[in-house]
């Protein structure tokens, strides 16, 4: 798999994608998209940077153990269904605030965060599969 | 009471916790002089619960609470009264002092704040066990001090008899606290009610229930098992793994006692009836002797105590279910004698065993010039133990004559029990006290001296209580014991006795009972010799019993697993497919529910055949692909032609997630592939590949079927119409299938992507696994799963 075009593309690709994944997972409320979707698109994008340049790259690109980022995105999951402790109504209750940033409106949400969270556990349990699988790929 | 009362009430049932988180910081930085300041919790403690005298001793309750699971009526809630109260004052009393005690004893150990924190949060536990009102706090808390004492007694976890003992313990006390459940259940369902307070005044309607045996049998199942009565006693012996002021604490003051509070607590709901008087006394009588008898066999300091300590909750037992009228008075002294006297020997044994170096009664003499203070506790604490005076433990024991004796056959023996019993716990007390002080100096492993002021402290404090709360016994009766004794008996009860003894029976019982035990402490190496023989001549006990039950446990789970389990993926796989295609065939055949053949849609487009075209494509690709990769590959083009029927019928959303799922298993299944060295192609032979097509047409018809036949009748749209109609002005998004996995229905969503990452470690788990070909097999299963699961 290691070519030359797809050794040159690859990154590029990925960067992409991953943008793309956040949009996906931005607009997921309103439009097709969301954290589960969004995941897969930036789990997929790291797997093709992996099979392209090797697991050692995409390990430092990320920085953190994937399956740390899993771990935090169900943290995060769990946290934003905590917060509604603070307010007395039941858990998971989606609680929103419009603030004012830079004169646009922004709807920020405990769900948002939710979504977030589901993002992070999705791309982090799937990459950390793939490169698990992929580093054995090159024993 | 007040709402500000009942929040310091709850602020001081959390303090052991609390404590307990900030112990390793504090011991870092004070080392063993930590426990100064920690010792502090449970006196705050100690002194809340005094506060509650006043109230407690004029007869009422002190309860409050909160409600913790409203639908089920379960409420977390605490009610004190006598019986809690004096409870809680022992926990919290001698826990100071255990506290102190500890820090002297296990000064300079690298995990003290660990010890600390435990042994905090088993105060914590026990406290919580002692005032709890609701059945769910009272069963909680009770087993969280199955588990903390189970962290307690292992805490030596690098030496395997005490890892041995602490899973024993562990094991009996927490099958005996399922037991607890059980009838704790039963009692509610019997009643109605969930509260402790709310049961006691329905005493007579739980006796006249027919269930009434089966709860009393679960509840003791639970009592005995925390209490070590005879045949589950043989925990508590080897418990005595652990470090001393565990066992000072846990054997002595608190823990074994949560089962003679519990049938204390319900004495007065569950007593008072023929199988009650029987069984209690029954089983609590052969545990005191059994007890005694062990403890005199024994020479190590700690285990003759933890002996005693079983023969002596026997006793408790006998006495709580005697049926007379002084036995619960007589239960409710020596519960506190006990607790006094067992807990300063246990301190004394371990300071003896600290300043020279071994604990074997027949290797130690002639200690008393090193160790003047803590000979005179130990002293005091003996006297109290062989019930003489002027110590608490001479009240407890006329009681307990005063209690016992009639001219009847039936309490003449059980007279005589308790004669046996407490001349050898004389005998014992005794040749602990004496035997490790007086006589010629031996030459010990270490150099004895008198310890510092933390190994001696709770000793002496405790000898002073028993001596104290004897000549000042009015005092402890009206504030003590009495209102224990009216709340274990649920009626109102005084307790009068005093230091000054009465000419009768009861003083003629307590010679008779001397007497024998200077007989017997005079022949001490003899009777040993002669218990030695006799259990010998046994062989057997409860405690092979214990190894050999839990080993028949792990063979039987094992040759269940080997069966149920053989670790072949294709085993799995088809028995899991299997099962699909019948869960969906054989309801429809067997209601007669198939669909009706369904007519060809008239107006098919051309694009939408082309779809059509591209999945049985896919699907001739995987039937003809000559090695396993191309089938795989090929298995995509078909789950992309069903990605494109979602989008064609409106379903964005999941046609995207189909389009990434599909890709992704593609790539993993690849991935998985080059490193299984499976042959290239399948090399089965037709009979089996005859049998896994069959199995997968089953599934594909089930499907279908089940699909048409769905199809076929009016959907119910009321979920449908629900979500598109709240979605926006509810959860204020538009996009209803994200709305529902977020917000609708986000618990459900949390759930699953913890399971998505849980099952994400196990892959890794078994990637990591070293031996070659049968881990990733199944590690290539689970990923297909998981990744199947969530499309």
């Amino acid at each position: 798999m290691q070519t030359l075009i797809f050794r040159t593309v690859a990154p590029f690709l990925s960067a992409l994608m991953v943008v793309f994944s956040i949009f996906v997972l931005l607009r997921g409320h309103n439009e097709p998209g969301g954290g589960f979707i969004g995941g897969l698109i930036a789990a997929s994008a790291l797997a093709i940077y992996g099979i392209a340049c090797g697991v050692t790259p995409v390990r430092r690109a990320i920085y953190f153990h994937p399956m740390n980022i899993a771990s935090f995105g169900v943290m995060l999951g769990g946290a934003a269904g905590m917060i509604s402790i603070f307010f007395g109504v039941p858990f998971m209750t989606g609680l929103w605030v419009y603030p004012n940033i830079l004169g646009v409106e922004v709807a920020l949400s405990t769900v948002l965060f939710f979504d977030i969270g589901v993002y992070f556990a999705v791309v982090g349990t799937i990459t950390s599969v793939a490169l698990a699988l992929e580093e054995r790929d090159e024993i | 009471m007040g709402a500000d009362a009942a929040g310091t009430t709850f602020i001081i049932l959390m303090l052991p916790f609390i404590a307990a988180i900030c112990a390793p910081f504090l011991t870092r930085h004070l080392k063993h002089n930590a426990a100064w300041v920690l010792s502090l919790a449970p006196l705050a403690i100690f002194v809340h619960m005094l506060g509650f005298s006043p109230v407690v001793s004029a007869g009422e309750a002190v309860s409050g609470g909160f409600s913790w699971i409203p639908t089920f009526g379960v409420n977390f809630s605490w009610y004190i009264d006598g019986l809690s109260q004096t409870f809680a004052l022992l926990i919290s009393g001698i826990g100071a002092l255990i506290v102190l005690y500890a820090g002297g004893y296990l000064k300079g150990h690298e995990h003290l704040g660990r010890f600390f924190s435990f042994i905090l949060l088993f105060m914590g536990a026990m406290l919580g066990l002692v005032v709890a009102d609701g059945f769910m706090t009272l069963f909680v808390y009770w087993e969280l001090t199955s588990i903390t004492s189970f962290l307690l007694i292992g805490f030596d976890h690098k030496r395997e008899a005490s890892r041995r003992a602490a899973l024993q313990a562990l094991v009996v006390t927490g099958g005996g606290g399922l037991a607890l459940l059980a009838g704790l259940l039963l009692l509610w369902s019997m009643t109605g009610v969930t509260e402790l307070s709310a049961l006691l005044p329905l005493g007579a309607e739980v006796r006249a229930h027919p269930l009434y045996m089966v709860a009393l049998i679960l509840v003791l199942g639970g009592a005995f098992s925390k209490s070590a009565q005879f045949p589950l006693h043989f925990w508590l012996p080897n418990a005595m793994e652990a470090p001393t002021p565990v066992s000072a604490y846990l054997h002595s003051a608190t823990m074994v006692k949560a089962g003679v509070y519990l049938l204390m607590r319900l004495n007065p709901v569950l007593g008072d009836t023929l199988a009650w008087e029987t069984i209690l006394p029954l089983f609590g009588g052969t545990t005191l002797i059994v007890g005694t008898l062990l403890a005199i066999r024994q020479t190590d300091l700690k285990l003759m105590l933890a002996y005693t300590t079983v023969s002596s909750l026997g006793l408790l037992v006998m006495l709580t279910g005697f049926g007379s009228e002084h036995a619960i008075e007589a239960a409710v002294l020596y519960l506190v004698a006990h607790s006094m006297f067992k807990g300063c020997l246990f301190m004394v044994a371990g300071a003896i065993d600290h300043e020279a170096g071994t604990r074997d009664v027949t290797k130690l003499g002639g200690l008393k010039a090193a160790m003047p203070i803590t000979f005179a506790a130990a002293l005091a604490a003996a006297i109290s133990m062989g019930g003489l005076p002027p110590f608490f433990g001479f009240l407890a024991k006329e009681e307990i004559y005063y209690a016992l004796w009639a001219a009847s056959p039936w309490a003449i023996a059980f007279t005589v029990v308790a004669i046996v019993g407490n001349g050898l716990m004389l005998v014992i007390g005794f040749a602990l006290a004496l035997k490790p002080f007086l006589g010629p100096k031996v030459e010990t492993p270490k150099h004895a001296h008198e310890g510092p002021v933390l190994l001696w402290l709770g000793p002496v404090v405790l000898a002073l209580a028993g001596f104290l709360t004897a000549i000042l016994s009015p005092l402890a009766h009206r504030f003590i014991s009495s209102p224990m004794a009216s709340a274990v008996a649920g009626e109102e009860t005084a307790i009068t006795i005093s230091l000054i003894p009465s000419i009768g029976m009861p003083l003629a019982l307590s010679i008779v009972t001397v007497v024998f035990g200077v007989l017997v402490y005079r022949g001490l190496d003899r009777a040993r010799a002669g218990v030695a023989s006799l259990l010998h001549a046994i062989g057997w006990g409860p405690d092979r019993g214990f190894d050999q039950f839990m080993d028949a446990l792990v063979r039987l789970s094992f040759s269940v697993t080997r069966r149920v389990q053989p670790g072949r993926l294709d085993v799995y796989m088809k028995m899991t497919f299997a099962m699909v295609a019948l869960a969906l065939l054989v309801p429809m055949l067997r209601y007669g529910e198939l669909p009706s053949w369904p007519s060809w849609p008239e107006d098919t487009r051309f694009h939408e055949f082309a779809v059509l075209l591209i999945g049985l494509a896919g699907l001739v690709a995987v039937l003809i692909a000559k090695d396993r990769l191309t089938a795989i590959v090929s298995l995509g083009i078909q789950g992309f032609a069903v990605a494109l029927v979602f989008m064609l019928y409106a379903a964005p959303d999941l046609s995207f997630t189909q389009f990434m799922v599909e890709t992704l298993s593609v790539v993993i299944l690849a991935l998985v592939m080059t490193r299984l060295r499976l042959y290239p192609s399948d090399h089965r032979p037709w009979s089996e590949r005859i049998v896994s097509g069959l199995i997968a047409i089953g599934c594909g018809l089930g499907f279908m079927l089940y699909l048409i036949r769905v199809t076929q009748d009016a959907l119910d749209l009321r979920l449908s119409e629900f979500f598109t109609q709240f979605s926006k002005p509810i959860a204020h998004g538009a996009n209803i299938v994200n709305v529902i996995l977020v917000d609708f229905r986000g618990t459900d969503t949390l759930g699953e992507i913890a399971v998505v990452t849980i099952a994400g470690i196990a892959i890794l788990a078994l990637l990591r696994v070293r031996t070659r070909r049968r881990p990733r097999a199944e590690a290539t299963g689970a990923g297909a799963i998981a990744v199947r699961e969530e499309a």
